[in-house]
């Protein structure tokens, strides 16, 4: 049986290296034949603006949606999916993210200051501040998340680069295109703050406090620059002139464009704080984190302020001291963060959601399941993801829910969006259709544990290689974990176990473009064979976990 | 004296950044300490009468089998026989002592991050405010020991430090309460040892200044700074008023407003110092640019030139009795003397005894005690030390610091006379709220045990139905329900302060680049570290 199924599967992964050639595939452009026009009827529809139609039709056109409605008209020239049995989303918003940017350099990965001779004496020498990257200019479709964001559905993120006290500004990109440009549907929506101090003992700011008194800094700077450029360029005769500072004229030009300003705030100290940060620095802010809202979620409708509402829950840490004991408060925020969305939904707290350090997008929905279990309804949750985010950042006119004339941004399901079973089948990005595609995962439960640390060996056609696999298996099959190779370090984008097989996938990049490499195999005890396969090319390997090793090594 | 090995041990990683500062009261809880959360306040607004407690008024003796009726979080009146209104809550304290709620003049609990801006010589743009830290436990801890009022500092790392805020421990409210209303708020200054950087360096840092001269030079070069700012905006203000068009408003500078109300007299200083020397110093420094030291903190040798501190009408803060720390390369502690604050009182310095940390603030009483054994001040004021002082050193002393009508309801009750070794308080009340009560404290702990073995085992269900075998949680030893008092274990100021984070930099280059000093064409610092 085995046998059968490895080879049907390398089949199918040929066949699909064969279809496509990897460089369009991985471009994240449409499958097959790029019509353009769809109709998917006989569907649920969430339409989210009004109550869910049974049986209803969609048609879109050109990248917008042309009609939604029981008995829409079906032009001719339609490609008509039938939707029997599917549930029709509007297309899920990750409200804040790096998502469609490609990761930053290692020098500016950590929140290190930028300062051009990397000292920083003062708020003049602009720590870790660049508030003129644009994620719309930085988006780019070779980011391999673009496509594993759509696949859970996600057709918008709001992306924003990471790292410093004034990262960049953020963008609205819709995760696909043939040119990073296509991605774009609405550049500089927000100023993200970041309250890390990014000097450390030797360089400004050291300090959560000097953190907070720099940014205070650089508003009155940004304020002062755009009031005495006024009043120069009216009047420049015999009036000193004031001095360029790149930081002041981005900030000022976003703040003219009604910029909103991220505000970090995670603990109700941090949220509260975040309100008076808000009325101080004078700006439109959205706070983001927000998970111990619970706490002030009066406070925060009070002030009318929008929060982003980060899914990464808390949660005992994985390598946590067995001893030490976690404090009373700590184990009240990790058991109640994820009810502070049904605080704001009853608070009348606008909120969205966002991904936070969710590195696999399955999860996501996943977290939100535990909001509703707290308590939020699955409407809230809904429009948490769709419409709330597209409000919040103003592109609700054209985003955020099934009307006609907005993008057609899609997302089909075969079940309820939150239930555990739900698969994304198709997603609709700006009109183009984009098939989820999944390596089938057979249902019976796993035999025997893959966790541990797997040293894997193969040759290629330029000698043989080493990798390690770093593998945990939750008790219901379900692989994640890193391989780590010649060619650095992957994280799992997928995995599972069944019976005695398994299969699971990294991304890598070859000559500069990213590929999945599928390892399908068989495992006992402390060895694993199969079969490790990139498109159009597969070869065998073994596997032993090393402790079975460090036997044989001392027996020699 | 069993502190001094630990002083010495540990002096190096300590004096890093604040002096003797800080410690992380979370990474070392004291056996029996009260849970991790505490129980909130009572309800404000009630009206409470406290009857047969002996009260110490501090302003006008004791009043045996004395009474104080509480009204709108006041004193409403103090006195023998005050009959309790109706609906008023009776607390019957037969046995026990009141005394004004503790003010402790020097703390950096509450604090949310790193207590120091340790990066520049002159984080005067730092403000503590914006990080006070309302889910400290040590506010809770400090409550216990009878403290109602603390003077929050940042660090000692720098030559001018940031700024600083005077909070009332009302444990349970948002941050936005803690702030004492009214209170004239601070900068701190640092002179020795510290801001020179002499017993850590982050490595590859030269930092100026380097010696005390540098230290001086760097506070001159700063107010000098601060009075053309000054001059820069009033002459800005006179044009515009003048009705001058197109004029170009000076900037903003967040580090030198604070100096500014420095000469204006409309903030504190509270300097750290050590060495007579340096305290000399700074009254010259001060008598210069016309401003007035608020208070001298540490001030260990501030017995040698007691009189030039009097005459500047300069308070003192100090520690009840230690010495002999920080006597490694660089000696400053060397002449402390446990006499000090009685030295300094009889010579008419208003002196306060501090804790600098959020142990010590535990039983700041006793401390103010030993200065009846080294000095042989009077029981009155010795009390002083920690209540109506530190209360005049920071400007709130017709609001707090003794028994008075009018005065706010901030009071501990105890169950012997407080300057005893057996006292422990009973109640701590701000504002006339019992924010802090031993029976009940007591009575909760074990629910609170209850409450959190229930969300561990919650923690481990799901863990089990998620993934993986979690780790085994080992059960919480029942705790015990009270501390004895000769269990509690020597003060250890110096374990638990957070080393600071090393990060290789290259050499810095010390630089005034701030456009108010490149318009105002003054230095702030020499370059090339100074040496």
């Amino acid at each position: 049986m085995y046998a059968t199924f490895a080879r049907r599967y390398l089949f199918v992964s040929m066949l699909i290296a064969a279809c496509f050639a990897p460089p369009f595939a991985m471009r994240g452009a449409a499958q097959g034949g790029e019509p353009e026009c769809f109709a998917i009827r006989g569907a649920k529809i969430y339409p989210v603006s009004g109550p869910p139609l049974e049986n209803g039709t969609i048609v879109i056109t050109r990248g917008l949606i042309t009609a939604v409605g029981t008995n829409a008209t079906i032009p001719p020239e339609a490609w008509v999916i039938e939707g029997k049995g599917l549930i029709v989303y509007p297309g899920l918003i990750d409200s804040f993210a790096d998502v469609g940017l490609p990761a930053a350099p290692a020098s500016a990965g950590g929140e290190g200051p930028r300062a051009p001779q990397g000292v920083s004496r003062g708020p003049e020498d602009r720590p870790a501040t660049t508030p003129w990257r644009s994620a719309a200019d930085e988006a780019s479709l070779t980011d391999k998340r673009v496509e594993t964001w759509r696949g859970a559905g996600f057709t918008t993120v709001v992306s924003a680069q990471k790292g410093g006290i004034f990262p960049g500004q953020a963008a609205v990109l819709n995760l696909a295109g043939d040119r990073a440009g296509d991605m774009v549907v609405r550049a500089s929506v927000a100023v993200p703050v970041a309250l890390q101090p990014s000097g450390g003992l030797a360089n400004f700011p050291g300090s959560l406090m000097g953190v907070l008194s720099y940014v205070r800094q650089v508003w009155l700077d940004t304020d002062w620059y755009t009031k005495a450029v006024a009043i120069y360029e009216k009047n420049p005769r015999g009036v000193e002139r004031p001095a360029y500072d790149r930081t002041e004229a981005a900030l000022a030009e976003a703040l003219e464009e009604r910029a909103l300003v991220l505000i970090p705030a995670n603990t109700a100290l941090q949220l509260r704080r975040g309100l008076g940060l808000a009325d101080h620095w004078k700006v439109n802010a959205v706070l983001y984190g927000g998970q111990q809202g619970y706490e002030a979620a009066n406070e925060i409708a009070a002030k009318k302020l929008p929060v982003l509402v980060n899914l990464q829950w808390p949660e005992k840490p994985k390598d946590a001291d067995p001893d030490a004991e976690p404090s009373l408060r700590t184990l009240h925020f990790r058991d109640r963060a994820p009810s502070t969305p049904a605080a704001f939904a009853k608070a009348g707290v606008k909120f969205a959601f966002y991904s936070g350090g969710i590195s696999a997008p399955k999860e996501i929905l996943k977290a939100v399941k535990k909001s509703i279990d707290a308590g939020l309804s699955a409407d809230d949750a809904l429009r948490a993801l769709t419409l709330a985010p597209a409000q919040i950042f103003g592109v609700a006119d054209r985003l955020g829910t099934l009307e006609t004339g907005k993008i057609a941004n899609l997302v089909l399901t075969d079940g309820d969006l939150f239930a555990e079973k739900t698969k994304v089948k198709l997603v609709f990005v700006d009109g183009r259709k984009f098939e989820v595609r999944e390596p089938a995962r057979p249902s019976e439960p796993p035999k025997g544990d893959l966790s541990g640390k797997w040293k894997l060996s193969y040759t290629t056609p330029d000698g043989p290689e080493e990798a390690t696999a770093d593998l945990t298996m939750a008790s219901d099959g379900t692989l994640s974990g890193t391989v780590t190779g010649k060619r650095g370090t992957a994280t799992l984008t997928t995995g599972w176990v069944s019976v005695e097989k398994f299969s699971f996938t990294v991304n890598i990049l070859l000559q500069g473009e990213p590929f999945d490499v599928i390892f399908t195999g068989t495992f006992e005890k402390d060895s694993m064979k199969g079969t490790l396969a990139v498109p159009g090319f597969s070869i065998d390997f073994t596997g032993t976990k090393p402790g079975a090793q460090l036997t044989t090594r001392a027996e020699e | 004296m069993n502190r001094a090995p630990t002083l010495l041990t540990l002096a190096f990683a300590f004096v890093v950044l604040c002096g003797r500062e800080a410690v992380d009261a979370a990474a070392t809880p004291a056996a029996g300490a009260p849970p991790d959360t505490a129980p909130a306040p009572t309800e404000p607004g009630q009206v409470i009468l406290i009857q047969n407690a002996t009260v110490l008024t501090v302003s006008h003796g004791a009043i045996e089998h004395g009474s104080i009726l509480i009204k709108d979080g006041k004193i409403a009146a103090v006195g023998q026989s005050i009959k309790a209104p109706e609906g008023a809550q009776v607390i019957d304290a037969s046995g026990q002592f009141v005394i004004p709620g503790i003010i402790d003049c020097h703390s950096h609990i509450a604090i949310d991050g790193s207590v120091n801006e340790g990066s520049i010589s002159v984080s005067s743009i730092a403000n503590i405010a914006d990080v006070l830290d309302s889910d400290d436990i040590d506010i809770y801890r400090d409550l216990a020991g009878g403290v109602t009022a603390a003077n929050v500092l940042h660090g000692s790392a720098n030559a001018i430090g940031g700024q600083t805020i005077v909070i009332k421990l009302r444990w349970g409210q948002p941050a936005e309460k803690l702030p004492f209303e009214g209170a004239m708020p601070g900068i701190k200054f640092a002179l020795g040892e510290n801001p020179k950087r002499s017993n850590f360096r982050a490595p590859g840092e030269a930092r100026y200044p380097t010696t005390r001269m540098g230290v001086e030079e760097t506070i001159r070069a700063a107010f000098t700074e601060a009075r053309d700012y000054k001059k820069m905006w009033g002459d800005y203000s006179r044009r515009a008023a003048a009705g001058e068009k197109n004029l170009i408003p000076p900037r903003r500078d967040l580090r030198l407003e604070p100096l500014v109300e420095v000469l204006e007299g409309k903030r504190y200083v509270h300097s750290h110092c050590y060495r007579a020397d340096e305290i000399l110093m700074l009254l010259r420094v001060a008598k210069e640019f016309g401003f007035k030291v608020r208070t001298f903190q540490h001030v260990l040798e501030g017995y040698k030139v007691a009189d030039e501190i009097a005459a500047a009408g300069a308070g003192a803060s100090t520690f009840s009795d230690w010495w002999a720390y920080k006597v490694e390369a660089k000696v400053e502690a060397y002449d402390a003397i446990p006499y000090n604050a009685a030295l300094m009182t009889k010579r008419g310095v208003v002196v306060s005894v501090n804790s600098d940390d959020a142990e010590e603030a535990t039983h700041l009483n006793q401390e103010a005690a030993k200065s009846m054994k080294f000095g042989g001040l009077t029981h009155d004021e010795a009390l002083k030390l920690v209540t109506l002082n530190p209360a005049i050193q920071l400007g709130i002393d017709k609001r707090v610091g003794s028994i008075d009508a009018g005065k706010d309801a901030d009071l501990v009750v105890y169950n012997h006379d407080p300057l005893s070794a057996y006292a422990v308080v009973q109640k701590t009340l701000i504002d006339g709220r019992v924010y802090f009560d031993r029976q009940r404290d007591i009575a909760e702990r074990a629910d609170r045990e209850k409450e959190k073995k229930a969300l561990l085992e919650k923690e481990k269900k799901a863990g089990e139905a998620g993934k993986e075998k979690p780790a085994e949680k080992k059960p919480a030893e029942a705790k015990p329900a009270e501390k004895k008092p000769e269990e509690k274990k020597p003060p250890e100021k110096k374990t638990g302060e957070k080393k600071p984070e090393e990060k290789p930099k290259p050499p810095s280059v010390e630089r005034s680049t701030s456009p108010a000093a490149r318009s105002a064409g003054t230095r702030l610092a020499l370059p090339g570290g100074g040496l």
